[in-house]
């Protein structure tokens, strides 16, 4: 015997509107009989039983829509008793579509559910660090004194508002961590991704590369990175729904492509500020300040700039990598690109089988900002400029 | 400084002692009284030989009235002398409240500066000893709470010995706790003590992880926690008030504001406590310093039961002051 109830159909639905039953008082059930159809803001979708038995009664009329969890009929099993109706949970007070917009996650406050310290605020506050971003080592995990502390010193996650004034040179691995720690927990916990891979053919890419570069002195070398970042980059332009920020009133995507790029940092940790209209730089310059960046990131010499504004982010694995990466979003932005590293494969062209060098391109993006169409459409352009490296 | 008795090293009861030797040796006007201070040498054989050093003039046995001796005391005061009262435990002293509050903390107000009374009143205070629920309450922070007297807490022999001649000379009345459990604690004195002031709190061990505010028996107790918390990784400073009023806020705040956490140990009961009045000065001037809801360790809202394993449980011990840091440091 149980009470069948209006299913959660996704982490943001709030409520459901009845429009048809398929089935009527006194029919027999089997576990997976569709029994009625619930509109939703995804579109009608029907609505199975996990239950056995009969169809005892039906507890909403068709067209009310009502609340996650309300019961929508009861079903009794053999030989047993009318199941007693528990109240239905309270419909929310303002108008249903009203809360389905409010559930856009975490718009942290003071004073919101968010437990910290009053040093903890103080600190946040006074730097511009959103608590929201910061993981909790107090106790009951509240945020205190040094999570804010040490999330500062390896750049914080900035306010949207106030762009916290980023000292990451001082940052110690320990921070790093920690900040690394309460941007990935946030973007995990915020942002639902969704993946996308395509294996980019390189052979063109590589080889152009190895003769451009065969009469060069090494500092005029051009790294695959460097087509990589050019490549995304110039393709980002084109997608505005994978370049910007996720704020507190939504996606709001950005003017130009300031390219974020991961960077690991010998002692450990990571990092990843931006090139700024890295779409707008020829592959010379590209290579030039990619390897600036990396040096003085490496050096711990950068600018806040870099950290607080990058529009998407790209992390490729170099040329010892793994064949690909699954990358997580660093919050507010809403795609990361990643390129494994370049590896020989058997490919069929032309109806032959033959060694190809391919880089696994893959896509971590914000379903709130953009759909995987898309999504499948911006790895291909990449993989496309990759084809063609002179003209990048 | 351990707790152990080592003959052959003072203890606080003889550091006590020899502040009251020196102060009736330096000042005339000083004497000592109260119940079996003379013959029987104090009950907790403070003023042990004293009486034949000095004499039944100055070292004077009083009927068993806490009201009338600790009256004459104030009367004796006010005319000039500079008596030390004993009064066997706090809990006593309740007899003589009225003397207390109602005389000695408002005459220099009450008659304009015109008359003062420097008394000095000696008590007992604590448990520990099993002597049930008569003679081991704190009540300290029932002096703690008038306006007009001082009240001081000596934790270690330098304390004990350096606090009473001040005290001394003090215009107003000065009421010094010695906790029981204290007495036979040995310790190191130097051959020419000096004096020591009465206004400030003392840090008995530098942390940076969590202020441990306490006074008194429960100082000994503390440090241990502290030794403990250390092995632990967690730093604590060990805060000794000295001082129960006026208390030193300047020294308290300073170390909130440094370690961002606080735990308060009192051996007085909870509700109403001197642990209350701390906890409610550190909101008040470090809020925005804090990094966690301020802990308390206090003895447990019972009158104090006589059975050793109960006595122990009632009281605040190194256990429940770990556990309380480690709380407050979610650790």
């Amino acid at each position: 015997m149980g009470l069948f109830c209006m299913p959660s159909l996704g982490a943001d639905m709030e409520a459901g509107k009845l429009v048809e039953w398929l089935k009527q008082p006194g029919d027999s059930i089997a576990s997976g009989d569709i029994i009625a159809v619930v509109e939703t803001q995804k579109g009608a979708i029907e609505i199975e039983a996990f239950e056995t038995g009969t169809l005892d009664q039906l507890l909403v009329p068709i067209g009310q829509t009502v609340p996650v969890g309300t019961p929508l009929a009861a079903i009794r099993g053999a030989g047993e008793a009318p199941v007693a109706i528990p109240a239905a949970p309270p419909m929310p007070a303002a108008p249903i579509a009203a809360p389905l917009m409010q559930v856009s996650p975490a718009t942290p406050t003071f004073g919101s559910a968010v437990k910290a310290s009053p040093a903890a605020r103080k600190f946040a506050e006074e730097h511009g660090i959103d608590l929201a971003g910061v993981t909790g080592s107090g106790p009951e995990g509240a945020i205190v004194f040094v999570d804010v502390e040490t999330a500062s010193r390896a750049g914080g996650m900035p306010k949207p508002a106030a762009p916290a004034p980023a000292k990451p040179a001082a940052a110690g691995l320990e921070g790093m961590r920690a900040a690394i720690g309460a941007a990935m927990s946030r973007s995990k916990r915020e942002i639902p991704h969704y993946y996308l891979g395509h294996a980019a053919d390189v052979t063109t890419a590589t080889a152009w590369l190895a003769q451009r570069n065969a009469d060069c002195a090494p500092q005029d070398r051009i790294l695959f990175s460097a087509l990589l970042l050019k490549a995304v980059a110039v393709s980002l332009a084109g997608f505005p729904e994978f370049n910007g920020h996720f704020g507190k009133d939504g996606y709001v995507a950005a003017k130009s492509v300031h390219l974020g790029m991961a960077i690991a940092l010998r002692g450990g940790g990571l990092i990843a500020p931006a090139i700024h209209d890295a779409d707008k730089l020829s592959l010379a310059e590209a290579m030039t300040r990619l390897h600036d960046l990396v040096n003085r990131v490496r050096a711990g010499r950068f600018r806040s700039s870099e950290m607080s504004d990058p529009t998407a982010t790209l992390t490729s694995l170099g040329e010892r990598g793994a064949d690909w990466v699954l990358p997580v979003i660093y919050p507010p932005q809403v795609a990361i690109v990643g390129a494994g590293s370049p590896v020989e494969e058997p490919r069929v062209v032309d109806g032959q089988i033959v060694p190809r060098t391919i880089c696994h391109l893959t896509l971590g993006a914000d379903h709130r900002a953009s759909d995987g169409h898309r999504g499948a459409l911006l790895l291909r352009a990449i993989a496309e400029r990759l084809q063609k490296p002179e003209a990048l | 400084m351990t707790a152990a008795a080592n003959p052959a090293q003072p203890t606080y009861r003889d550091a006590v002692r020899a502040a009251i030797r020196e102060a009736m040796q330096r000042d005339p006007r000083v004497f000592l009284m109260g119940e079996d201070v003379g013959r029987y040498g104090g009950c907790y054989a403070v003023s042990k030989g004293l009486l034949d050093e000095f004499g039944p003039e100055r070292i004077r046995d009083t009927p068993l009235s806490e009201a009338g001796f600790v009256g004459a005391g104030i009367g004796a005061a006010m005319g000039g002398m500079r008596p030390i009262v004993e009064v066997m435990t706090v809990n006593f002293s309740l007899l003589c409240l009225d003397q207390i509050l109602n005389t000695a903390a408002t005459i220099r107000h009450m008659s304009g500066g015109q008359v003062s009374v420097p008394l000095v009143i000696r008590m007992a205070t604590g448990a520990g000893r099993q002597l049930a629920a008569q003679h081991s309450h704190s009540l300290e922070n029932w002096y703690a709470h008038i306006p007009g007297i001082r009240v001081v807490a000596p934790a270690t022999l330098e304390d004990a010995r350096g606090m009473l001649w001040p005290a001394l000379q003090e215009s107003d009345p000065v009421l010094i706790f010695e906790n029981v459990m204290l007495y036979n604690m040995t310790g190191t004195l130097p051959d020419n003590p000096g004096i020591v002031d009465l206004d400030h709190a003392a840090i008995r061990r530098p942390g940076g992880d969590i202020s441990l505010i306490t006074y008194g028996g429960s100082l000994w107790k503390t440090l241990t926690a502290a030794d403990e918390l250390a092995k632990l990784g967690i730093e604590a400073e060990v805060i000794d008030l000295r001082s129960l009023r006026p208390l030193d806020d300047a020294t308290i705040m300073d170390s909130v504001r440094r370690t961002r956490r606080a735990i308060v140990v009192d051996e007085g009961w909870r509700s109403g406590s001197l642990a209350a009045e701390i906890s409610a000065r550190i909101v008040e001037q470090c809020f925005w310093s804090l990094d966690g809801p301020i802990g308390r360790v206090c003895t447990a809202e019972v009158p104090i039961p006589y059975p050793k394993h109960l006595e122990d449980a009632a009281l605040p011990q190194p256990a429940s002051i770990v556990a309380a840091a480690r709380a407050a440091l979610g650790r």
